[in-house]
C-alpha cells in the first residue's frame, strides 16, 4: 500500500482541486479523502505538490525494435518516467515497422519486462507504412495497439485514408495522421519564411501541413471515423480542426511542447532545432497557445524522437528530423503556459491526462478502483535541465541547459514509484 | 578595423568597418596581380586547406592561386575523390584535415551553414567559399571592390540583382554587404524565385517581378545564373526565362547609361545574359575574376598571416621595390 499524503489533488475529470490524500492498494486506487491513514502503508509526503492523474503521452518514438543505438523501450520509458509520464504511445516506425501482431506483441512483452512506465503501441495504418495495402490492424488490436498511424509520413492517399478510417471505425480505433503534402514539403528542412530565406535552408510552407489536415477532415466527414491530428503546428490546421469540431466530427489534435515554445526565429545551424513539422512562425505559435487555452486542442504530446549523437552531429540539411521531449514537457507547460498566465493549471493537467485519454477512448481520473497511476509535480521547483543526465540514449534537445520553474517530482505507475526526484 | 576576424563565414555579421578594411587591404593586392613576379613570401611556411565538398572551378582556382601568390602551401580536398564518398561525415573529414596542421581552411559545401558548423568545432580560421543557398562572402567582397573601382565609391547606389534570388548565395551575401553601405537593392526575377519575404532580409531591399521596372535607374545590374542544380520545384522553360528576364542590350538601356554589369559566373550565354552585354563596355565580369584574387589574398593574409591591422602591407613593399 502507498499513501500519498498532504498533496493538492487536481483531477480534471471530476474538476477536483482540493487538499486530499490518496491511498493506493496494489495496482489500483483504493481510497481518496481528507486525512487518510493506513497503518503499515508506505507514505509519500506530497506537501506543496500537485497530485494529478497519470500523464499520457500520445506520441513518442522508442526506437525498439531496430534502432537501439538511439533508444530502447527500457531507456525511453525511464526518460518518460522522469518526465512524469505513466503511459506512452510509441509510434510504429521501427525496424521492422509495427504493422503486424508479432511486432506488436514483442513490444508489449518487452515493455512488460523492461518498461518503467506503461507502453501502448500504435500500429501502422498500411503495411510497412508504405501507403499501399492496409496493415494487419485487427490482429494488432488483439495484441494491444491503441491507435493506427503511418507516422513519419502521412497516410499516403485520400483513398487509402478512407479505407483505413472505415476499417478502424468498426474496430473502435482512432486514426492518427502525420499531416503533410509531399509535393509542398519537397525536401524542405525548416518552416518557409523570412528565417529560412535568411539561412538559405529549403523551406516547408505551412500549407504543406494544413492541406493534408483539410483532406483528412473531409474524409472524417465522409466516414464518421475518429481522426487525430499528430503534432499540429499551424493556424490553418487548427482552423480545420475547429470547423470539424463545430460539425461534431470526432476529430482531435495534439501539440508538442516545442511548438508552443519555440518559433522558426529560433532556428540556427544546429540540428537540435530540426524537427518535423518544423518550428512554426510566431503567429502560428501564438494561435496554438490560444487553441490550447480555448479547448480546440485536446492534448500535449512530446513527439520524443531520439537520434544518437553521430546521426545528428552533421550539416543541418543532412540531419534527421526530431528531438527528445519527455523530460522537459511538463516543465515547458508550466514555464511557458501556466506561469505567464496563458493557461490555468487545471487545463494544463487536462492536456496531459483526460485530454489524451479521450483521444484513445479511455477515461483518466483519480477515483477508487481506477489504475494506480499518478503524476506528482511541483509548480515552483527551480531546476536546470541537463540532457547529459538523462536516462535516454540520445541528447538531441534544444532545451539542454534551460532553467525551469516547475518539475515532475514522482511518477507512480500501477502503484509503484517509477521515478522520484 | 574595429574587430579582428577569426573566421569569414558570411557578410551578414561583418560590420561596415570590417568590410571597408578588407577592401582597403585588397587594393595593393589588386595592383600586385599586374606585377611580373607574382609571388610573396608573406605566408611562407603556412598551409591552407582547400576543402571543396561541392564542385567548383573558378573559386577553387582563385583561392589556390591566392594562397600560392602569398607563398603558402595548399592541401586540396575535392568532393569527387574525398572520403565522403566512403561514408565519412563532414566533421570527421575536417578533423582529419586539421590533424595535418593547416593554418586555415577554405570550405565550399552544398549544405547551408556547413562552414559555421565546422568553425564551431575546429580551432583554425574557416573561410566560407560558398555554402548551399546561404552565403558566398568572398564573391560579395570582390563585387564590392569592383563596384568601388568602377564607380568611384560603394555607397548609396541603386543596384538591381536579376535572376534566381531564392537559390543564390551570391545574392544573399551581396544584399547583406551592400545594404550596410546605404545601397538600395531591387531584386528581380520570376515570382517563384523571388519571394516577397526577401524584403525582410535587410533594410532598403525591394522585390519586383517586372524586369523593366526593376532596371529603371539602376547604377549597377548584377545578373545571376539560373541554378538548375538547386531547384527542387518544377522549373521554368528557358525560352520563358529569356523572354521575361534575360539582360539584353535593349533592357540594359533602361538602366543608367553608365550602369555597370556584373555576373558572378559561370555565365550561361544566351540564357540569363545576352553575349553583347556580357562582353560589352559596361561589363565588369573579367575584372571581377581578377579582383577575386586580390580579395582572397587579403583575407588569407588577414586571417592566416595574423598580422596586426596597422602592419605594413606586404604587397606594397614589393610594388615599391619594383618602382
Amino acid at each position: 500500500m502507498l499513501l500519498i499524503k498532504n498533496g493538492r489533488v487536481l483531477d480534471p475529470a471530476a474538476k477536483t482541486d482540493a487538499a486530499l490524500d490518496v491511498l493506493l492498494d496494489g495496482e489500483r486506487i483504493s481510497k481518496i479523502g481528507a486525512n487518510l491513514s493506513a497503518p503499515g502503508a508506505e507514505v509519500f509526503d506530497a506537501k506543496g505538490l500537485i497530485v494529478a492523474p497519470g500523464f499520457i503521452d500520445l506520441h513518442c518514438h522508442l526506437r525498439e525494435p531496430g534502432q537501439e543505438m538511439s533508444e530502447t523501450i527500457e531507456t525511453g520509458t525511464q526518460s518518460a518516467a522522469r518526465g512524469g509520464f505513466t503511459a506512452v504511445c510509441c509510434m510504429p516506425n521501427t525496424q521492422p515497422v509495427n504493422d503486424n501482431a508479432s511486432v506488436t506483441r514483442s513490444i508489449v512483452e518487452r515493455a512488460a519486462v523492461a518498461g518503467a512506465v506503461r507502453v501502448w503501441p500504435i500500429g501502422a495504418a498500411s503495411l510497412g507504412s508504405r501507403g499501399e495495402a492496409l496493415a494487419e490492424i485487427s490482429a494488432m488490436k488483439g495484441a494491444g495497439i491503441v491507435a493506427v498511424s503511418d507516422d513519419g509520413k502521412p497516410v499516403a492517399t485520400a483513398r487509402l485514408m478512407r479505407q483505413v478510417m472505415d476499417y478502424c471505425n468498426t474496430l473502435g480505433l482512432p486514426v492518427i495522421d502525420h499531416c503533410e503534402d509531399p509535393s509542398l514539403f519537397a525536401g524542405g528542412v525548416m518552416r518557409e519564411g523570412p528565417q529560412s530565406l535568411r539561412l538559405g535552408l529549403q523551406g516547408i510552407p505551412a500549407q504543406s501541413e494544413s492541406i493534408c489536415v483539410g483532406r483528412d477532415v473531409e474524409i472524417a466527414l465522409l466516414t464518421g471515423a475518429r481522426l487525430h491530428i499528430a503534432h499540429m503546428s499551424t493556424f490553418g490546421s487548427l482552423e480545420y480542426v475547429r470547423s470539424a469540431k463545430k460539425m461534431k466530427l470526432r476529430v482531435t489534435c495534439e501539440v508538442t511542447p516545442h511548438h508552443f515554445t519555440l518559433t522558426d526565429e529560433d532556428v540556427r545551424y544546429d540540428s537540435r532545432y530540426k524537427m518535423n513539422p518544423p518550428l512554426a512562425s510566431r503567429s502560428d505559435r501564438d494561435a496554438l497557445i490560444a487553441g490550447l487555452a480555448d479547448g480546440s486542442i485536446d492534448a500535449i504530446a512530446t513527439d520524443h524522437a531520439p537520434h544518437h549523437a553521430a546521426s545528428k552531429d552533421v550539416e543541418f540539411d543532412r540531419a534527421p528530423f526530431g528531438i527528445t521531449g519527455f523530460e522537459t514537457a511538463l516543465a515547458l507547460g508550466l514555464s511557458e503556459l501556466v506561469h505567464p498566465g496563458k493557461l490555468p493549471l487545471m487545463r494544463l493537467v487536462e492536456l496531459f491526462t483526460t485530454g489524451p485519454a479521450r483521444v484513445l477512448g479511455m477515461e483518466r481520473k483519480i477515483a477508487a478502483d481506477e489504475p494506480a497511476d499518478l503524476t506528482i509535480f511541483s509548480t515552483d521547483r527551480e531546476w536546470t535541465y541537463r540532457a547529459a543526465d538523462s536516462p535516454s540514449k540520445s541528447r538531441n534537445t534544444p532545451f539542454d541547459g534551460r532553467a525551469f520553474r516547475g518539475a515532475p517530482m514522482a511518477t507512480v505507475v500501477a502503484g509503484r514509484i517509477a521515478f522520484r526526484r | 578595423m574595429s574587430q579582428r576576424l577569426s573566421h569569414l563565414l558570411g557578410t551578414e555579421n561583418l560590420s561596415r568597418e570590417q568590410i571597408a578594411f578588407i577592401l582597403d587591404q585588397a587594393k595593393p593586392f589588386q595592383e600586385f596581380q599586374r606585377h611580373p613576379l607574382k609571388k610573396l613570401a608573406t605566408l611562407r611556411g603556412k598551409t591552407v586547406a582547400i576543402a571543396f565538398f561541392e564542385s567548383s572551378t573558378r573559386t577553387r582556382i582563385s583561392f589556390t592561386t591566392a594562397a600560392a601568390r602569398l607563398g603558402a602551401d595548399t592541401m586540396a580536398l575535392q568532393a569527387e575523390t574525398s572520403s565522403l564518398k566512403k561514408g565519412e561525415s563532414l566533421i570527421d573529414t575536417v578533423r582529419t584535415l586539421e590533424a595535418m596542421r593547416p593554418d586555415g581552411i577554405v570550405i565550399r559545401h552544398a549544405s547551408s551553414g556547413a562552414p559555421e558548423f565546422v568553425a564551431q568545432r575546429l580551432e583554425i580560421p574557416v573561410l566560407n567559399a560558398g555554402d548551399g543557398t546561404h552565403e558566398h562572402p568572398t564573391q560579395a567582397l570582390l563585387d564590392a571592390l569592383t563596384i568601388r573601382d568602377r564607380k568611384g565609391k560603394l555607397e548609396d547606389w541603386n543596384i538591381t540583382i536579376l535572376g534566381d534570388i531564392l537559390h543564390s548565395r551570391v545574392a544573399r551575401s551581396n544584399i547583406h554587404l551592400l545594404t550596410k553601405f546605404g545601397v538600395k537593392i531591387t531584386l528581380c526575377g520570376p515570382a517563384m524565385w523571388v519571394p516577397r519575404e526577401l524584403e525582410r532580409l535587410a533594410p532598403n531591399v525591394r522585390v519586383s517581378h517586372r524586369v523593366e521596372e526593376s532596371l529603371d535607374g539602376a547604377d549597377v545590374v548584377m545578373v545571376l545564373r539560373v541554378q538548375t542544380e538547386r531547384i527542387h520545384e518544377p522549373s521554368l522553360a528557358p525560352d520563358e526565362y529569356i523572354a521575361g528576364y534575360q539582360l539584353s542590350p535593349a533592357r540594359l538601356r533602361l538602366a543608367r547609361p553608365d550602369a555597370l554589369v556584373l555576373h558572378p559566373g559561370p555565365i550561361v550565354r544566351g540564357l540569363e545574359i545576352d553575349s553583347a552585354v556580357a562582353d560589352g563596355p559596361q561589363s565588369g565580369v573579367l575584372e571581377q575574376v581578377t579582383n577575386g584574387l586580390a580579395i582572397r589574398m587579403a583575407l588569407l593574409y588577414h586571417l592566416i598571416g595574423g598580422a596586426a591591422a596597422d602592419a605594413p602591407h606586404p604587397a606594397k613593399d614589393r610594388l615599391n621595390a619594383s618602382d
